[in-house]
This record gives C-alpha cells, sequence and structure tokens, in this order.
C-alpha cells in the first residue's frame, strides 16, 4: 500500500482544485456543479463548500448524478443498484462541471454524459477528478481539472478515504490480490 | 441482486428482494418524471410480452416499461395465433426464443404455467398473471402504492375485498403484505371466499362494514363472472347491496381509509363513481407506479445474462 495524498496533500489539493474552477467560472452565476453517484459525490460536496466560501455565491447550483442505468456492461456483470439522482434545476444553455473521485476507463464518464444530456442541453461541460489514473483509458475522455495524476498496472487499485465516510481523509494505492 | 433469476411469484421472493425492487422503482418513478422518460440500459435485451389471456394494462404497463428501458419489445396475443392451430405452449415459446429473444413476460390461463415454462427454457419469465394463482407484479405495485400512503407496511391492517377465490391479485396481495409484516383480512360474500384461506396467516370477515372499520387500505378487486363457471351468489345487484363500497359507506367510519382496486372496474358493482373518483382512492397512482415497478423488475432480472440460451 502507498499513500498518494495524505490529509495535508489532499486538502491543499481541494483548495487548488476549487481555485482553478474559480478561474474559469469566476462567480459561478451560469455554472452548476455535478457529482457522481456513489464515490463522487464526497468530492463534490467539499468542492462546493470550498467554492461557496470563495466566492461568496452560496446559491451554487450543485446536483447528484447516478449513471447505473446508462452503463454499458449491463449484461456482463453483476447488476448494480442505483443511488439517487438529485438535479433540482435545469442545465439548459448552462455550464456542467461533472466531478468524480478517480479516472480509470473513462466508462462511467461516457455514461454520465449520456445521462447528463437527458436532462437538458449544457453550453458546456467539464470534467473535474481527484485522482487521474494516466494510460488506462479505454475511450479519448480527458480531465480538465486533476488533483492528482498516478501511473498504475491493471492488478492496482486507487481507494479515496472521505473524513464523513470513513473516518479519515487520505488516497491510497494497493495492489489487489 | 434479486435471489431469483425469473419473476414467477411473490412466494418466491424475500423481503429483501421486495425492498430492492421497491429502491430500484424509486430511482425509475424519478426517471418517468423528467422531459426524457428513458433510459438505455436493456438498449441490447429483446422481451417478448406473450399474452394468452386479455389484459390492457398490465400489457401496455410491461409494454411502456420495456420500451422506457430501452429494450425492443414484441407483443404475441393468442386470439388469432397458430395456437388455435393446436401448437404447444412450449413449442410457441421455444420458437418465439429462437428469434432471439431474451426475457418472456407471460400471461395464462392456466395457474402454474409460467413455472412450467422455467422448467423448459433458459430466458428469464416474468410470470404476469397465471390463472388463478399469482400475479406478482400487481402484488409489488399495489405495496409500493401503500407504501407511498401510509408509509412502512409493517402493522398495517389491508383488507382485500371480493372475489378472493378466483383472484390471482388477491394470492399474490397475502404473500406480499405477509412478507412487509402488514396484517390482512379478506373479506367477501362465503361462496367467494376459498376455504382454509386462513392457513394463509390472514383474517376472514363476512360483514364489509366491519372489514372496513379494522382496515387502514382497502384493496377492491373485481368479480371475475369469466371465471365462476357456477352461479356463486344470486344477482350483481344483491353483491353490490352487501359487498359494493360506497360513499355512505366510507363516510359512516371513524377514519379515512386508503381505497385501491388493480382495476378493470365494474363501476356500481364492487366500487361506485363517488369512491373510485374520490380523493380517497390512489387507483390511478396505482397504475402510474405499476410501470416503475416493472422497469424495477426487468431491469433487476436483466443481469449476468446465460451465455448460451438453451433453445
Amino acid at each position: 500500500m502507498k499513500t498518494l495524498l495524505s490529509n495535508k496533500q489532499l486538502d491543499l489539493t481541494l483548495h487548488r482544485l476549487a481555485h482553478q474552477l474559480v478561474e474559469n467560472h469566476i462567480n459561478f452565476k451560469n455554472t452548476a456543479v455535478i457529482g457522481l453517484q456513489p464515490r463522487g459525490i464526497h468530492l463534490s460536496g467539499r468542492i462546493v463548500q470550498l467554492l461557496k466560501k470563495i466566492t461568496g455565491n452560496k446559491d451554487i447550483e450543485y446536483g447528484k448524478l447516478d449513471i447505473t442505468f446508462y452503463r454499458d456492461d449491463v449484461h456482463t456483470s453483476e447488476i448494480h443498484v442505483p443511488s439517487v439522482t438529485d438535479i433540482p434545476f435545469s442545465i439548459e444553455g448552462k455550464k456542467v462541471v461533472l466531478i468524480d473521485d478517480v479516472l480509470y476507463t473513462g466508462r462511467t464518464i461516457r455514461s454520465a454524459m449520456d445521462a447528463l444530456i437527458d436532462f437538458g442541453r449544457p453550453e458546456k461541460v467539464e470534467l473535474l477528478v481527484l485522482i487521474d489514473r494516466r494510460f488506462s483509458r479505454e475511450l479519448p475522455i480527458h480531465p480538465d481539472y486533476t488533483g492528482y495524476t498516478v501511473d498504475t498496472i491493471l492488478t492496482q487499485k486507487v481507494i479515496v478515504y472521505w473524513e464523513e465516510k470513513d473516518g479519515k481523509d487520505e488516497v491510497v494505492l494497493i495492489d489487489k490480490v | 441482486m434479486l435471489s431469483v433469476k425469473h419473476l414467477l411469484g411473490i412466494k418466491e421472493l424475500n423481503t429483501e428482494d421486495i425492498g430492492l425492487i421497491f429502491k430500484t422503482a424509486d430511482n425509475f418513478k424519478q426517471v418517468l418524471q423528467r422531459t426524457i422518460k428513458k433510459v438505455p440500459s436493456l438498449r441490447d435485451t429483446t422481451v417478448a410480452n406473450v399474452f394468452f389471456e386479455n389484459s390492457t394494462r398490465t400489457r401496455l404497463s410491461f409494454e411502456l416499461a420495456e420500451k422506457r428501458l430501452g429494450a425492443d419489445v414484441v407483443n404475441f396475443s393468442a386470439s388469432g395465433s397458430s395456437v388455435s392451430k393446436g401448437e404447444t405452449l412450449i413449442d410457441t415459446v421455444k420458437n418465439i426464443l429462437a428469434m432471439k429473444v431474451d426475457m418472456v413476460v407471460m400471461r395464462h390461463a392456466a395457474s402454474g404455467a409460467p413455472w412450467f415454462l422455467a422448467n423448459h427454457i433458459n430466458a428469464s419469465i416474468i410470470n404476469a398473471g397465471d390463472g388463478t394463482n399469482e400475479h406478482p407484479t400487481q402484488a409489488l405495485l399495489d405495496a409500493y402504492s401503500m407504501r407511498e400512503k401510509v408509509g412502512d407496511m409493517k402493522g398495517k391492517h389491508i383488507t382485500i375485498i371480493g372475489d378472493i377465490m378466483h383472484s390471482r391479485v388477491a394470492l399474490s396481495n397475502i404473500y406480499c403484505l405477509n412478507k412487509l409484516g402488514a396484517k390482512v383480512t379478506v373479506a367477501g360474500p362465503p361462496t367467494l371466499i376459498p376455504k382454509h384461506i386462513e392457513s394463509l396467516g390472514v383474517r376472514v370477515e363476512y360483514n364489509l362494514k366491519k372489514a372496513l372499520e379494522w382496515c387502514d387500505v382497502a384493496n377492491v378487486l373485481r368479480i371475475q363472472l369469466e371465471r365462476q363457471h357456477k352461479p356463486l351468489f344470486s344477482t350483481l345487484r344483491e353483491y353490490a347491496l352487501y359487498y359494493g363500497v360506497n360513499r355512505e359507506m366510507l363516510d359512516s367510519l371513524s377514519k379515512d381509509i386508503v381505497i385501491m382496486h388493480p382495476g378493470p372496474i365494474n363501476r356500481g358493482v364492487e366500487i361506485n363513481s363517488d369512491v373510485a373518483d374520490s380523493r380517497q382512492s390512489i387507483i390511478l397512482d396505482q397504475v402510474e407506479n405499476g410501470v416503475a415497478i416493472r422497469m424495477a423488475v426487468i431491469y433487476l432480472l436483466s443481469g449476468k445474462r446465460e451465455s448460451e440460451l438453451a433453445v
């Protein structure tokens, strides 16, 4: 097991990501943030919290998207039980920042874009990820904001721990047995 | 994951299965409220709706559920088909499966037909009503609609009124509600209540007023004249007089109860219009929830597919 981001490093990275978002979206008047269920929402929750603090805009539109029904492997893997989708606003004509914790094959993001389009036509979609597992992509998908880039092999797994769920903030790389 | 490969009857499901179906249906219900009421989960699946018995609601509801999951759908009804030329059930279904169909939704007049079929073919089967035995998706959508209206089913009092003898809805409802911890009473004329039904863990009540006074939710069933081969009550008018649910009766109760009916309604027989169309009635919510429940069942059964369908 190797620690990729410690508690302190993770905190710095989150702040950097939030500031990068503010650079491009200023006050988030026409930008919505959408976290991907189930594991991206802890990250998106933290980012939105920081964005509110930095911009002073308390009404940043923030939703959660579940992509279970849009997966392309319904018949090849075990059936997945969906989490809640909660997008209480229109994304029509807005800029949308999709947020997930780990970018690996890119298939989740492919599904997420399909799912998102069913809610309307955003002006632009951007992708923010905490960990980018480089060179593992199966689709031409690239993040716009990256917390940490790591080169991994198939037998490795990245695990992101969150204080509110796991009792600690940490990102580790493990070897699957 | 469900504990079963087919949905043949509620009898074979466990409480976790029912919980999982409800949870998944919650998600689909939300999908159905969007502008684009469709997801692509089953875009590589073909479903055959095989109906050997008449149906409006159930067939439409299944077809909508399948289409909203992105599946391809073929419909078959026995009238006007080769069944009238003497083709057997297995042959009919095997021929349909030979056209690369992945899932079969079947309604049949013979109780047990879906179990028989499940023993002979490999595709997933969903029972859409078999004779006087079970109608599992109806029971699931009934319980789901009740839960939506009165909360957790544990300890709730449900009365099922009418033609219990010929009703697959009644039997599936009893299994389902028992598994969810509700208390069930069946009410109706003695000739329409099967002997020994108490062994399923239900109370029997012959007085409609008492049965309604006891319950939180009343599920009113249709009198199935087509299944009654000998007279079991004198006239429909007499039945309506003693067992028809009307406004006067509901107003005389000490509390407001929820009224359900699986359809099709015989207005003025088992239920009056001033009840069926009142604010206490959730008949149309049942229909709405039916699509979400069927989407959930089809989705959950569509997992890991057998690589080779034995045809």
